[in-house]
C-alpha cells in the first residue's frame, strides 16, 4: 500500500532537487526515445538544448520567443491564484493586437512619441474588454468562465481573420489578407547593446516583459490587491469574512490576465510582424497556461518557465532542421518534460508512505478517522 | 434484543472486553500509550478525556477501524484481532458515531435495511423496529423519512440500527453533543434499559455531569495514557476534570445580573432572512440588544439558524434592509464586514479553518485578514509586512498561542492554539462589540478557560459581547443574559442568574417535550 501524505512545509532545497531530478529523467527518457527511433541520442539532446542557445544571437531569439509567454503568464498567474480559470488568453491577445493595430493604422498621424504609449494602452484595453465578457457573465449569471473564455478565442480568431480580409485590408496587398504596415513610430525598437550592437530580434518589449513579471510578483506578494486574490483563491469564505468581494476579485483577475494578454498581442505585432495578419499568435495564449503552471503560479518563476518552454520550442525546430527529427517527436518530448515536472511537483507537495502488507485496513481507517473528525 | 439472548455470556459482573498495553502511533504522534481498559457485561462505562486525549483512537481500535501497534484485546476471555468493523459487528460490538451516516431521502426502515444482511423484507424489518422501539421506549417510526427527523431522532435511528444486530457492547461517541438536556435525559433512560437487558455501553464524553449521572465507572485518558479508572459517582466534577487535564483547573462561576440599567450598545430589530439554499434555516423577526459591559449568550442546537445569523451579523450577508443593525444608534445594516470593523466590531465565526482564518497562510497574513480596513497595516495598498508580523507576534504573546516556529502557517497550529489566535486577533483590538460563534468548540479545557476569561475581561472593560454557543455550560458560566435560537426564531433574552438549564433546554427543543419520530414533523 502506498499513501501520499501532504507535507506541512516545502523547503526550497526540496523544490530544487525535485526539479533537477525531473529534468534529468526527461533527458534520460528523451534520449531513450531518440535512440529507439534510430537517432543518435546525444546529438539529438544537443540539438534540443544546446544548439538553440550556442550563440549570442540565439540567446536573444530565445528571449524574444519567451517574451509573449512571460507577459501572458504573468497575468494568468493572478487568475489561477484566485481560482478563476481564464483559458482564453489567446483570444484576448488577438483583441489586444487588433485594438493597438487600429490605433497604429487609423490614428497614426498623432505625434510620434505618443503613438506607442497609446497603442500599449489600446492593446491592454482590447484584451481587458474581451476578458470582461466572461467576467460579467460569470458574476451576473454564474456562467462557467472556462467555457466562455475558451469559446471566445475562436470568435476572436474569426474576427481578426475577417478584419484583415475586408475592412482593414491593405489595398496594395495584391489580395493577401494583410493590413498596411504600421508607421515606424508604432514599432517597438530593437535593443542596441553597448559594444555589441543589435542582437538578432532582441527588442525593448523583452525588457518590458521582465519588468512586468517582477511588478506582478510585487503586486501579488506585497499589496492588498494580491492579498485579496490569494485569499479568495485559498479560502473564499475567509475572503468574504475579511470583507473582500468575490465578484470584484473575479472581475479584477480576469481584467489583469486579459489586459496582460492584450499587451502581449500588441508587443508581438509591433516588435516582430509590423502589420496585422490572420495569424498573429501561434498558440502563445495556450502555451502560457503551461508556463504559468510550470512556474508554480509564481510571477517571477514565469520568467524561467517561459524561457524553458521557449527553449523546447526552438530546440524542436533545430532538431527538425539539423537531424530531420519529425515535429511530432518534439511534441512527445515536450510532453515528457511537462509530465516529469508535474510528477516532480507531486513529490514536492506530498511525501510517500509505504505500508507493510497486512495493514491494508489502516488505510480505510485513516479515511474513517478523517470522516469522523477528532482522534 | 430480548432478555433471552446469550444469557450465559452476558451475565453481569463478568468481564466482557479487556484491553492491555494498547499503543498506537500516527507518525511521531502517540495517540495511545500503553492503555489498559476493562468493561463488564451490562455495564455503562465512561471513557473520558479532552479533545486529542486518544478516546476516539482507542474505540476505533475496539471497533476494528484501526489496528493497535501493540497490545492485546480480549473479548469474552479470548484474545482477538478485530480486523474490521464488520468483524467487530460479528463479534457483537456496535458503534454509534458522532456524525450520522443516514440517507436523508430514505425512510428509517430503508436506512436500517441497508446496514443489515439482505434477505429480510422491509415489512418484517419495520415490525422488528416497532417492537424494539416499544420495548425500550425509543420512539422511532420505521416509515418516517430521515430528513423530517430531528437530530435526536436521527441518533435514535442509528442506535436502533446498531441494536438490531444484537450487540453485547455498544460504543457511543459523544452522543449528547447534539442533544438538548431533555433529549439527553431520554437517551439516558434508553441506555439504562439496555444496560439492564445486559448490553454493555461504552460512553465517550467530556461532559462531566453527564458521566457522573449515567455511568458507574469512568476510565480517564490524558495525552494517550490511561490515568485511572474510577468510580464516577464518587468523584466530583472538579476531581474528574483535574484527572482529565492533569493539573488543577480554575473555573468560572456564573455571572450576576447587571446591577444598573446599562447602555444599549448594539441593537437588532426585526431581522428577517429568507433561506439562501434549500437547506438553510430562514431567520424570522429576530430582535435583541447587547449592552455595554455584558455577555449576551445565544443558546441553541446547531442548525437552528446560527450560521445564517452569524453571516448577517458579520456583514457577509447584507440584504436585511435598513435600521436592522444599529451600533450606538448608527445604522450599519448595509455595511459589509470591513465597514463594520471600522465601527469597532470584532467577529470570530465558528469555523476556524477557511472562515476565520486561511489555513495555508501565515499568521501575519491572517492577522491582516481582519485588520486591513483599520489603517496602519497597508499604505497605498502596499502591505507593511513588518507590521503584520509584529501584530501576529503580539497576539500570540498576549493570548498564549504556542507557535511551532516564527510566523507559522495557520494550519501548523493545533485547534486550540488557532482558536486562541483568532479570538485574540479581535479582542486585542479592544472592540466595543465582540461577536463570536462557538468560541471554544473543539478546543482543550485550558484554552477554553483562557478564551472565556478573555471575553469576560473584555466585557468588564465596557464592551458588549454576543456569544452564540451550543455549549450550555459555557453559556451559564459567562453570559449575563441568555436568549435561545430555535428554528430561526429567537426567545426573549433572560437574565442567566434567574433561569435554569431546564428552562433554556425546553426552549432549545422548541418548548415542547420530545416528539415521537415523524409525528407532526412532516409539516
Amino acid at each position: 500500500m502506498i499513501n501520499l501524505v501532504p507535507r506541512k512545509e516545502i523547503p526550497l532545497s526540496l523544490t530544487l532537487t525535485t526539479t533537477a531530478i525531473a529534468v534529468a529523467l526527461t533527458l534520460i527518457a528523451g534520449a531513450a526515445i531518440f535512440g529507439v527511433l534510430g537517432y543518435d541520442p546525444l546529438a539529438a539532446l544537443y540539438q534540443f538544448f544546446i544548439a538553440p542557445v550556442s550563440r549570442g544571437y540565439q540567446v536573444a531569439d530565445l528571449f524574444v520567443k519567451a517574451c509573449p509567454l512571460i507577459i501572458i503568464a504573468s497575468g494568468l498567474v493572478f487568475s489561477y491564484r484566485a481560482n478563476v480559470w481564464n483559458i482564453g488568453a489567446e483570444g484576448q491577445m488577438i483583441l489586444g493586437a487588433m485594438f493597438s493595430g487600429y490605433v497604429a493604422l487609423y490614428w497614426g498621424g498623432m505625434p510620434a512619441p505618443l503613438l506607442l504609449p497609446v497603442m500599449i494602452l489600446a492593446g491592454v484595453l482590447g484584451g481587458l474588454a474581451w476578458a470582461m465578457i466572461p467576467a460579467i457573465l460569470k458574476t451576473r449569471f454564474n456562467t462557467n468562465e472556462i467555457l466562455v473564455s475558451l469559446m471566445l478565442t475562436y470568435v476572436a480568431a474569426l474576427l481578426i481573420d475577417w478584419t484583415v480580409r475586408s475592412p482593414w485590408r491593405d489595398p496594395m496587398s495584391f489580395g493577401f489578407p494583410l493590413t498596411p504596415m504600421y508607421p515606424d513610430a508604432g514599432m517597438i525598437a530593437r535593443v542596441d547593446l553597448p559594444g555589441i550592437g543589435r542582437l538578432a530580434q532582441l527588442h525593448w518589449g523583452v525588457l518590458g516583459a521582465l519588468v512586468l513579471s517582477v511588478a506582478a510578483w510585487f503586486i501579488l506578494r506585497r499589496t492588498m490587491v494580491g492579498f485579496q486574490v490569494q485569499v479568495m483563491g485559498d479560502a473564499p469564505r475567509a475572503g468574504r469574512f475579511a470583507g473582500f468581494s468575490p465578484s470584484l476579485v473575479t472581475v479584477l483577475v480576469l481584467g489583469i490576465s486579459g489586459g496582460a494578454a492584450g499587451l502581449a498581442g500588441m508587443v508581438e505585432v509591433s516588435a516582430n510582424i509590423g502589420q496585422l495578419q490572420p495569424n498573429i499568435s501561434f498558440g502563445y495564449g495556450f502555451t502560457a497556461i503551461i508556463v504559468a503552471f510550470l512556474a508554480r503560479l509564481n510571477p517571477m518563476g514565469v520568467i524561467i518557465a517561459g524561457l524553458v518552454v521557449a527553449l523546447a520550442e526552438m530546440g524542436g525546430d533545430a532538431a527538425q532542421i539539423a537531424m530531420g527529427i519529425p515535429k511530432v517527436v518534439t511534441g512527445v518530448f515536450k510532453g515528457i518534460l511537462l509530465f516529469m515536472l508535474l510528477a516532480g511537483e507531486t513529490f514536492n507537495r506530498f511525501h510517500v508512505e509505504f505500508r507493510l502488507p497486512g495493514a491494508a485496513a489502516r488505510v480505510a481507517a485513516t479515511a474513517a478517522t478523517k470522516e469522523s473528525g477528532s482522534v | 434484543m430480548t432478555g433471552s439472548q446469550r444469557p450465559d455470556e452476558t451475565s453481569p459482573g463478568k468481564t466482557l472486553l479487556a484491553a492491555t498495553g494498547i499503543c498506537k502511533h500516527f507518525g511521531d504522534f502517540t495517540a495511545n500509550d500503553d492503555v489498559g481498559f476493562e468493561i463488564e457485561a451490562g455495564e455503562i462505562h465512561a471513557l473520558l478525556g479532552e479533545n486529542g486525549a486518544g478516546k476516539s483512537t482507542f474505540v476505533k481500535m475496539v471497533y476494528g477501524l484501526l489496528q493497535p501497534d501493540s497490545g492485546q484485546i480480549i473479548w469474552r476471555g479470548e484474545p482477538v484481532t478485530i480486523r474490521s468493523p464488520q468483524h467487530a459487528r460479528e463479534l457483537g460490538i456496535g458503534m454509534v458515531f458522532q456524525h450520522f451516516s443516514l440517507f436523508q431521502a430514505l425512510t428509517v426502515a430503508e436506512n436500517i435495511a441497508l446496514a443489515l444482511p439482505p434477505g429480510e423484507s422491509l415489512e418484517d424489518l419495520s415490525d422488528r423496529v416497532r417492537a424494539m422501539s416499544a420495548e425500550y421506549g425509543i420512539g422511532v417510526d420505521p416509515d418516517a423519512r430521515i430528513h423530517n427527523l430531528s437530530v435526536g431522532e436521527q441518533q435514535r435511528v442509528e442506535i436502533v440500527r446498531c441494536l438490531l444486530q444484537d450487540p453485547s457492547l455498544l460504543i457511543m461517541d459523544e452522543p449528547t453533543s447534539v442533544l438538548t438536556p431533555q433529549e439527553t435525559d431520554q437517551l439516558f433512560d434508553v441506555l439504562r434499559r439496555f444496560s439492564s437487558a445486559g448490553v454493555a455501553i461504552l460512553f465517550i464524553s467530556h461532559k462531566l455531569e453527564e458521566i457522573r449521572s449515567l455511568t458507574r465507572r469512568a476510565t480517564v485518558l490524558r495525552r494517550g495514557k490511561n490515568v485511572g479508572t474510577v468510580d464516577s459517582a464518587s468523584r466530583s466534577s472538579k476531581q474528574l476534570a483535574e484527572m482529565m487535564v492533569g493539573s488543577s483547573v480554575g473555573d468560572i462561576d456564573g455571572q450576576e445580573a447587571p446591577k444598573s440599567q446599562p447602555d444599549v450598545l448594539f441593537a437588532v430589530r426585526g431581522l428577517d432572512r429568507p433561506p439562501a439554499t434549500p437547506f438553510a434555516t430562514p431567520l424570522r423577526n429576530l430582535s435583541f440588544v447587547a449592552c455595554a459591559g455584558e455577555v449576551l449568550g445565544i443558546a441553541g442546537i446547531a442548525g437552528n439558524g446560527q450560521d445564517e445569523l452569524m453571516e448577517a451579523l458579520t456583514g457577509e450577508w447584507t440584504g436585511a434592509g435598513r435600521n436592522v443593525f444599529t451600533i450606538n444608534g448608527r445604522d450599519i445594516t448595509r455595511d459589509g464586514p470591513s465597514r463594520r470593523r471600522q465601527h469597532s466590531i470584532g467577529f470570530v465565526p465558528e469555523e476556524r479553518n477557511g472562515h476565520a482564518a486561511v489555513p495555508g497562510m501565515s499568521l501575519a497574513d491572517n492577522a491582516l485578514l481582519t485588520s486591513h480596513s483599520l489603517g496602519d497595516v497597508a499604505s497605498r495598498g502596499v502591505i507593511d509586512s513588518d507590521r503584520t508580523r509584529q501584530m501576529a507576534a503580539e497576539i500570540a504573546g498576549a493570548f498564549d498561542v504556542r507557535l511551532p516556529q516564527e510566523n507559522p502557517i495557520a494550519s501548523a497550529l493545533s485547534g486550540g492554539n488557532l482558536q486562541k489566535f483568532v479570538v485574540g486577533r479581535e479582542i486585542s483590538k479592544q472592540p466595543s462589540l465582540f461577536i463570536v460563534s462557538q468560541p471554544t468548540w473543539g478546543v482543550d479545557v485550558g484554552a477554553a478557560l483562557f478564551i472565556r476569561r478573555a471575553m469576560l475581561e473584555l466585557a468588564e472593560s465596557g464592551s458588549a459581547v454576543v456569544m452564540i454557543s451550543q455549549d450550555l455550560e459555557e453559556i451559564f458560566a459567562i453570559s449575563h443574559r441568555v436568549a435561545v435560537l430555535h428554528d430561526g426564531q429567537m426567545s426573549e433574552p433572560m437574565v442567566t442568574a434567574d433561569t435554569t438549564a431546564e428552562t433554556v433546554g425546553l426552549l432549545m427543543g422548541g418548548s415542547a417535550p420530545l416528539k415521537t419520530a415523524g409525528a407532526g414533523d412532516a409539516a
